[in-house]
Formats: structure tokens, sequence, C-alpha cells
């Protein structure tokens, strides 16, 4: 039976790949995401993992790296954040182009400038176009479950795509939480060996990653949506497994105290917890609000989105990041596409909070239900509202 | 409907885009996108081979007698060899002429 032990979330991911048995490591140290790879440095020099760790120079070359290893057909794993991840972004789109199942944790920080280390969603926002299955886990024992969920959905035959599991940096990163470590049986049991499709072998050889002339490329980029969009099934299995043997099931949307709510949060990450307090606060009071939260972000869970939010008048969506310039934030931005087309659709608010590192706290999102039960009836000026900026 | 200039639908392709015929990008004949072409004097050759050697796309091949020939279906008309021929025995001259 599996222990429940205080383990702070970074080596609890790290324990994760460990019991995941990756071939290969290869990462560049980058705060918040640090100690997930030095964990994983530990374990690999102390033998307790018979893996290859790649110290590279760079991001860019790590995740080269890591489509090397995979094309090779070995089990790998990186994980970076803001900086690090921006410096990776060109060589991200190419892993889901040549099918490869690599695994990525981001530790998610603002991206610069100003120069900044702490928490927001801006650096994996500005990547909402690799076609990467995304999760995005709320506490610590999520991140370890959802990093061995990312190996079994990604290697799945049906799947073979990269994942990215994000956990909120310093917020999560570096906190101390109960977690539940399974065994190594119990991990077998979920996760068996990959078995490549494809690889590069020189007794049977092939060519990966060759040009996309123009009568090729479109062809080629709608065989890679595809197999994202449908990849949701197996999202889904893997989740519905992972409940059977373990106890925890998981959903591609999180409704909480959603009954007869007239006005829903929506939230992703970390901050859903301090959500559901104020939700709980609210409820006590008598306000009609409920909360949902994404932990499947791509593909975007359309369906299950519009079944959690069904019968609430107004949305008020919470994001982590600004799009500047833009109409809304990337959250919000997407929710209001899911559900143009929809008869009686809700109307929707836009709140970015919680950028660069500053609290997201229980009062803040009674501002946010309080100032959407006001815009519910009168509509505001501005498309979107930074919430607890210092207005001088 | 417009007329689609693809060369195979997307369900046709292997996964992810693998290739795995070994040496299919023969069959890309390369030298279309030619304006001009390189034309060996073999009074002035020497049959040295640095043409053959500079060539960046393997389009200078060797010949009879030791000499060198340009294969068309991949030249792209650079002058590599023309520029690197110590006789001066390669020029090149426009496609159209």
């Amino acid at each position: 039976m599996a222990k429940r032990i205080g383990m702070e979330v970074s080596i609890a991911a790290s324990e994760a790949v460990k019991l995941a048995d990756v071939d290969l490591i290869a990462a560049y140290p980058i705060t918040p995401q640090t100690h997930i790879v030095e964990h994983l440095a530990e374990v690999v020099a102390d033998g307790e993992l018979d893996a290859a760790f790649v110290p590279v120079e760079s991001e860019h070359s790590a995740m080269s790296c890591c489509i090397g290893s995979s094309a090779a057909g070995a089990r790998t794993f990186t994980a970076s954040s803001a900086q690090g991840l921006a410096l990776m972004h060109e060589i991200l789109f190419i892993a889901p182009a040549m099918r490869l199942p690599i695994v990525m944790v981001v530790a998610n920080r603002s991206l610069s400038g100003p120069i900044s280390i702490w928490n927001d969603h801006s650096d994996i926002m500005a990547e909402q176009d690799i076609a990467w299955i995304q999760t995005f886990a709320e506490n610590g024992q999520e991140v370890f479950d959802l990093v061995l969920h990312a190996f079994r959905v990604a290697e799945d035959s049906k799947v073979l795509l990269p994942v990215i599991v994000n956990l909120d940096g310093f917020t999560l990163s570096h906190v101390i939480e109960p977690i539940e470590i399974l065994d190594k049986a119990e991990v077998d049991k979920y996760l068996p060996p990959y078995k490549p499709k494809v690889r590069l072998d020189p007794r049977k050889p092939v060519s990966m990653g060759l040009v996309g002339i123009p009568e090729i490329y479109t062809e080629a980029k709608k065989a890679t949506n595809e197999a994202l969009i449908n990849s949701k099934k197996v999202v889904l299995k893997a989740w519905k497994e992972f409940g059977d043997l373990f106890g925890r099931y998981y959903n591609p949307v999180e409704s909480y105290k959603t009954e007869g709510a007239e006005v829903i949060l929506i939230t992703m990450g970390s901050i859903s917890e301090t959500a559901m307090t104020a939700i709980d606060k609210m409820r006590e009071k008598g306000l009609p609000v409920g909360l949902v939260r994404f932990r499947l972000w791509k593909p975007f869970p359309s369906t299950e989105f519009k079944k959690a939010i069904a019968g609430a008048q107004t949305l008020a969506v919470v994001d982590r990041a600004l799009s500047p310039g833009g109409a809304c934030g990337p959250v919000a931005e997407e929710i209001k596409a899911a559900l143009y087309a929809e008869r009686g659709r809700p109307k929707v608010f836009n709140f970015i909070a919680g950028l660069g590192g500053r609290d997201v706290t229980v009062e803040n999102f009674e501002e946010i239900v309080s100032k959407a039960f006001t815009y519910a009836k009168k509509r505001p000026k501005q498309l979107y509202e930074m919430i607890g900026v210092r207005e001088i | 409907m417009a007329k689609i200039d693809a060369i195979m639908g997307w369900k046709e392709l292997d996964l992810g885009c693998v290739i795995r015929q070994p040496g299919s990008s023969r069959a890309f004949k390369t030298g279309d996108w030619r304006s001009q072409r390189p034309i060996v004097d073999r009074e002035k050759c020497n049959k040295c081979g640095l043409c053959w050697i500079y060539c960046p796309d393997l389009a200078m091949v060797p010949a009879e007698e030791g000499y060198y020939k340009v294969n068309l279906d991949y030249c792209k008309g650079c002058g590599i060899c023309a520029k690197e021929c110590p006789k001066d025995a390669i020029t090149m001259v426009l496609e159209e002429d």
C-alpha cells in the first residue's frame, strides 16, 4: 500500500519520473523548476534510476536532445520554466509534428520583463499553439499523479504526442504537502513499457523530421491536429484507469458547488483551492456562486466545459496572463470562442489576476464575483479588467 | 471546388511523416528552379575533380575517361563548380540561351 508522506512538490514530480523509469532526462536549470531536475540528477548519480542525464548548455538544446532521444525510442523527460520554455519555443512545435511522446513539467513562472522569477501563466500561454497535450495541477498529489498520467497518455499508440504538466512555480513547486507516493509495482500496473511504433534504428532505417513542401505541409498539420483533438479519449480513459487502480479520479473540468449558481468562477491551477475557500464563504452568505476549473487545457475540453457551466448566467474567468493589445486573457478568449455559437450563452467577464507572483486572495475572488454580479446587470466599458492593480 | 494541390491525403501520411524508404530524396528532382547551367569545356578540363568535390548537390558526377558531367535533374545552377574550377573550364550560361 502506498505511503502518504510530507514531500516538496518538486521532489514528488521527480519521484514520479523515477517511478516511470525514464531512459533519458535532458535539462537546463531554471527557477522555479530547478529542484525537479536537480533531484533527478541525484537519483541518476546515486544509481537509483538507470537513465542518461544530459546536462545540456541551454533549453534549446534540452528540447533538441529530447527529440533525438524520443526518436530513438527512449522514454524521455525534461522540465523548464519561463525564459527556459521560451528558449525552447521553436523546437516545441517539432515534437508533436514528429509524434514524439516526450513528457515535460513546466513550473509556471512569469516571463520577463520586468525580470521576474515568480508565478503566473504567461510562460505557458505564450506556447498555446505548440500542439502538446497540456494539463494543469492544483496541488502536490495531482502533480505526482499527472506526471504518471502524462507518460501513459503520451505513449499510447493511439496518441503518440508530447505532454506538458503545468504546476504553479513556488506556490506548488516549493511547498511541502502530504503526498501519496505509489510504489513501483503499482506504477508498473498503470504504465507499461514504451513500445514505439517507429523509431531510429540502423537495422530498419527511416527518415524523420523531413521537409514539408507546400503540397504536403497542410496535410501534415491537419494530421497532427486531428491526433491532438482525438487524444482526449485516451486522456479520459487513462484518468478512469488511474482512478480504478488508485482511487483518485480526475476529470478534464472539475465543478465545485455549481448547482444553482448564477455566477461561476473559472480558474486553472493552484489558485483554484483559494477560490474554493472563497466560494464556501460566499455560499455561507447566500450568494449563488460556484467554481469550474480546468485540469485539461489542450486539447480544449469544450464539451465537458459547456456541460459544467450549463445553467449559469454569468462566468467570471480568471486569467493569470495578459494578452497585451488583445480582446481579453487567453483562457477567456478560448471560452468566448467555444461559447459563441451556443444559444442562450452566459455573459463572460474576464479578470486578470496574480501576475508575476502577486497573491490571489479570497478577498480578490469576492471582489471578482461581486463585479461579475454588477456587470451582469450593467455592462462594463472595458473588455477585461486587471484585479489588484494600483490605479494611481 | 477549387483544385487541391496536394500529393497525398492527411490520412495517408505515415506517423509523424516518417519515410521508410531509404534514399527516396532521389525522387525529388531539385533542378527545376535553375536559372543558369554549367557547361564543361573538356579542352580545358584536367580531370582534377574539384567540381565533383565542391558541388553541394552531388550534381557533378564522374563521366567517361575521367571527365565530369552535370546531372541536370539536381543541379540548381549555383555556380560553385565554375567558381572553384582552377582551369576555368566551367562556364555558367543562362537557361533560356
